[in-house]
């Protein structure tokens, strides 16, 4: 086998990189005139290269298994998927429109719930809704904002146009791959960097670490920031020590804080120790045992009210998930109307609510081709795919919705968009998606592109890594300069 | 600093350093035993015994030999101090530990936990033995020499040094045992007539200090000089004298260390009163072994003041 470029097809879908059989779009004509250029020794070594620098970078990913957790080392593509800068421009507006929206959004919900007195969004998703936090109500979080770090995926249909597909407003993760990944492409194709107008990504931790410094209750030069992690076992721990090491901030487990006078302090080797933001990377339910899971032994017991006292920064704020519900997905346009005046810039995927009646008729009438998903799942676990499903995982699920139809949303099976993948040593289209990250406090900051998830399984439209997926490293390419 | 970062940068310190000198401690076993002349058989079990691994030992091998011993030392997983269980313990404690230390750090003991893993199996064969242990000290000193060249001296820097210099003066105390059970076994062999320079030469290759050693005593290797040397020479880097200062140093720059300065100062004042060097069997066996206890304590000084 060998790697045939004039012979990759791409069909039915959108690729990202090819309109049609040989003609590269745009954004990607230096690219695949570079890769066709070289031997398939040459990608073999490339690719050889690629996975040697993640074995020494120590990049991992942790799966959970039966016999243990076994740590794997990222898996990555060295073909890079590219963006021409004028439709992210674009695309990168509308996310901080939605991000904007939904914390407006949030903010209503623990204050007046203006938007349900106005019967926009009906009420009962909110009561029914598991990521309400009573606690929570009447805070006011600096700048009105819950959501400060949100992770939005994107798919691209059959169109070229891009969908959101959810908001992860909770404890979004990813963003350290999509660094790494452009750290390993920089490593194994230096020389298209001189070519290509790529556009950069490296500011992301120095944004994050001013969004977090602007939450700081106690306005100092240098507020203390620390990163809040379940530790080791948890998959995303690879992350969580990245972003602490990049930002300079200190890595801390539950263990380490402790709440006095209602204020938090980290155990040092000099003692005690205030704490000013805490980026948090525990669900809300472990935060606080006073206040929620009193059997959790990863948060800080006290935490809550010293974040309800205005004495530490929390990000994401406890209760920011309540818009991280694929229920209340279905209402971001009519919440982005309603709190902004303006049209959705980028649009939302068809979504049938299966509490609504006529819907979930529909819904079960057409099961074999639909997505069914749990509205407030995420990492693609506890969803179904109708098309690949046999009859009896469909009629189990005919019976869960039924069961629960407030816990259910569906969609049409998109056409996911692909991009030529090395498998093994030929080239093969292969689904993907994007999750671009943005933060939001006094100002809003969106990813220049952001991590691309690829479904590695032929037809698989599973791109999630604790499932198989992989990545590879996105380029926002300015064709405008170059070309 | 986080009082569990202080305890797992002082922890990474610790392995690499007994990663190094377990390599350096095997090396130098197989050179001693090829310059010995024939018939004068020391046995590799000794190295299980001065690291006091006899039990761990034991429930896993019947045959004493030189393929299990150093099997046990180098690639034994189940061997809680080996090479390969210490890279283990030094990833797991950089990995809780990357915002303290170096970047670059991580990488390298990526590479050198790879190297380990590709190529242990390669050090049971004399033949290969040398490539792989020369690896894996050249790996640590990379590491070491990463972290001088980059590492800001800060609370984790001074840690680091603690943890180096305390693995340090312990291994020392056990090279310079090796050095006086070889002597014992050799004693009543009339094949062994000029063993005592042979064994007195490697311990100090062990440490790498023969030349400095000679240098500075511009003398032949003799017993009493090389143990004289490797306890209280204030300047060659792997002596107790020197590990004890450096030990000092750091803990007077962090915080809350007086009571720790003052654990060390009366360590110091005592260390060396009652060596006998002309006795360099049992008595000097009993000395190193009450050394590797003191080390101990002030390990718990440590603990208790800075890692609870």
């Amino acid at each position: 086998m060998s790697i045939n470029w004039s012979d990759y097809s791409p069909v039915d879908f959108f690729d990202e990189l090819f309109s049609s059989t040989g003609n590269p779009r745009k954004p990607a004509r230096r690219l695949v005139t570079y890769l066709k250029s070289l031997r398939d020794e040459e990608i073999e070594q490339r690719r050889q290269a690629a996975e040697a620098t993640i074995r020494e970078m120590g990049v991992t990913f942790t799966v959970y298994t039966e016999e243990g957790n076994i740590d794997r080392a990222w898996p990555f593509d060295i073909i890079p998927r590219t963006i021409a800068k004028k439709q992210w421009d674009k695309t990168a507006a509308g996310l901080k429109q939605r991000l904007q929206a939904l914390n407006m959004f949030i903010d209503d919900l623990y204050h007046e719930q203006k938007i349900l007195k106005d019967g926009v969004v009906p009420e009962y998703i909110i009561k029914q809704s598991k990521n309400f936090r009573s606690e929570c109500v009447g805070v006011s979080p600096p700048f009105g904002v819950w959501a400060h770090i949100c992770g939005t995926d994107l798919v691209r249909d059959k169109d070229g146009e891009f969908y959101v597909l959810e908001d992860n407003l909770r404890v979004p993760s990813g963003v350290a791959y999509m660094l790494e990944n452009r750290a390993i492409t920089k490593r194994v194709l230096p020389d298209l960097f001189e070519k290509i107008h790529i556009e950069p990504i490296h500011d992301y931790c120095e944004r994050l670490f001013d969004m977090l410094t602007s939450l700081s209750p106690r306005k100092i030069k240098q507020p203390v920031v620390v990163v809040l992690t379940p530790g080791i076992y948890n998959s995303a721990y690879f992350e969580h020590a990245f972003l602490a090491q990049q930002m300079g901030a200190e890595l801390v487990e539950g263990s380490d804080l402790v709440v006095q006078d209602d204020c938090v302090f980290m155990k040092t080797v000099a003692g005690l120790e205030r704490v000013d933001v805490i980026y948090r990377r525990i669900d809300d339910l472990f935060l606080d045992p006073e206040a929620f899971n009193p059997d959790s032994t990863l948060g800080v017991p006290g935490l809550m009210r010293a974040w309800r006292a205005g004495n530490v920064g929390l990000a994401n704020a406890p209760g920011a998930g309540v818009a991280d519900d694929k229920v209340v997905y279905a209402y971001v346009p009519q919440i982005i109307r309603y709190y902004l005046d303006q049209d959705p810039i980028v649009p939302n995927v068809e979504t049938y609510l299966c509490f609504d009646d006529k819907q979930r008729e529909y819904v079960l009438a057409n099961l074999d081709k639909l997505v069914v998903k749990p509205a407030n799942e995420s990492g693609g676990y506890g969803m179904m795919i109708g098309p690949h499903a046999t009859k009896k995982e469909r009629a189990e699920f005919a019976e869960l919705i039924k069961a629960n139809p407030r816990n259910y949303i569906a969609q049409p099976t998109l056409a996911l968009s692909t991009a030529p993948t090395l498998i093994g040593s030929s080239l093969e289209p292969r689904h993907l998606d994007l999750r671009p990250f943005i933060l939001q406090s006094s100002d809003i900051y969106v990813t220049t592109g952001g991590l691309t998830r690829v479904a590695m399984r032929k037809g698989s439209l599973v791109v999630n890594s604790s499932q198989g997926g992989g990545s590879k490293d996105t380029w926002v390419v300015d064709t405008e300069v170059n070309y | 600093m986080l009082s569990k970062v202080a305890e797992r940068v002082y922890w990474t310190a610790r392995y690499i350093e007994r990663v190094e000198n377990t390599a350096r401690l095997v090396a130098v076993y197989t050179n001693l035993l090829l310059d010995l002349p024939k018939g004068v058989n020391l046995g590799w079990y000794n190295l299980v015994r001065l690291s006091s691994l006899e039990d761990s030992f034991m429930e896993r091998y019947k045959v004493q030999d030189e393929r299990n011993v150093v099997k046990f030392l180098l690639a034994d997983e189940n061997n809680p101090v080996s090479v390969v269980s210490s890279l283990n313990m030094v990833r797991e404690n950089v990995r809780t530990t990357r915002d303290v230390v170096p970047g670059d750090a991580w990488e390298l003991i990526n590479e050198l936990s790879i190297f380990v893993n590709e190529n242990s199996s390669k050090a049971l064969n004399r033949g290969q033995r040398h490539d792989c242990l020369d690896g894996i000290i050249r790996g640590c000193q990379r590491i070491n020499g990463l972290l001088y060249g980059t590492m800001t001296h800060d609370e984790a820097w001074d840690f680091l040094r603690l943890g180096r210099n305390l693995e340090r003066a312990d291994m020392t105390t056990r090279l310079l045992d090796a050095g006086c059970v070889a002597i014992l076994q050799t004693e009543n062999n009339e094949a062994a007539v000029n063993a005592r320079q042979i064994i007195w030469g490697n311990v100090l290759r062990s440490v790498g200090g023969e030349q400095s050693y000679r240098r500075k005593l511009r003398a032949a290797v003799q017993g009493r000089e090389v143990a004289h040397y490797l306890l209280e020479d204030p300047q060659f880097p792997r002596t107790i004298a020197h590990c004890l200062n450096a030990i000092a140093d750091s803990a007077a720059k962090l915080p809350r260390c007086e009571p720790v300065s003052k654990a060390i100062r009366s360590f110091q004042t005592r260390v060396f009163k009652n060596v006998d060097y002309d006795n360099l069997g049992e008595p000097m066996r009993d000395y190193l072994n009450d050394l590797q206890v003191e080390l101990g304590e002030l390990h718990a000084v440590f603990v208790k003041q800075w890692f609870n």
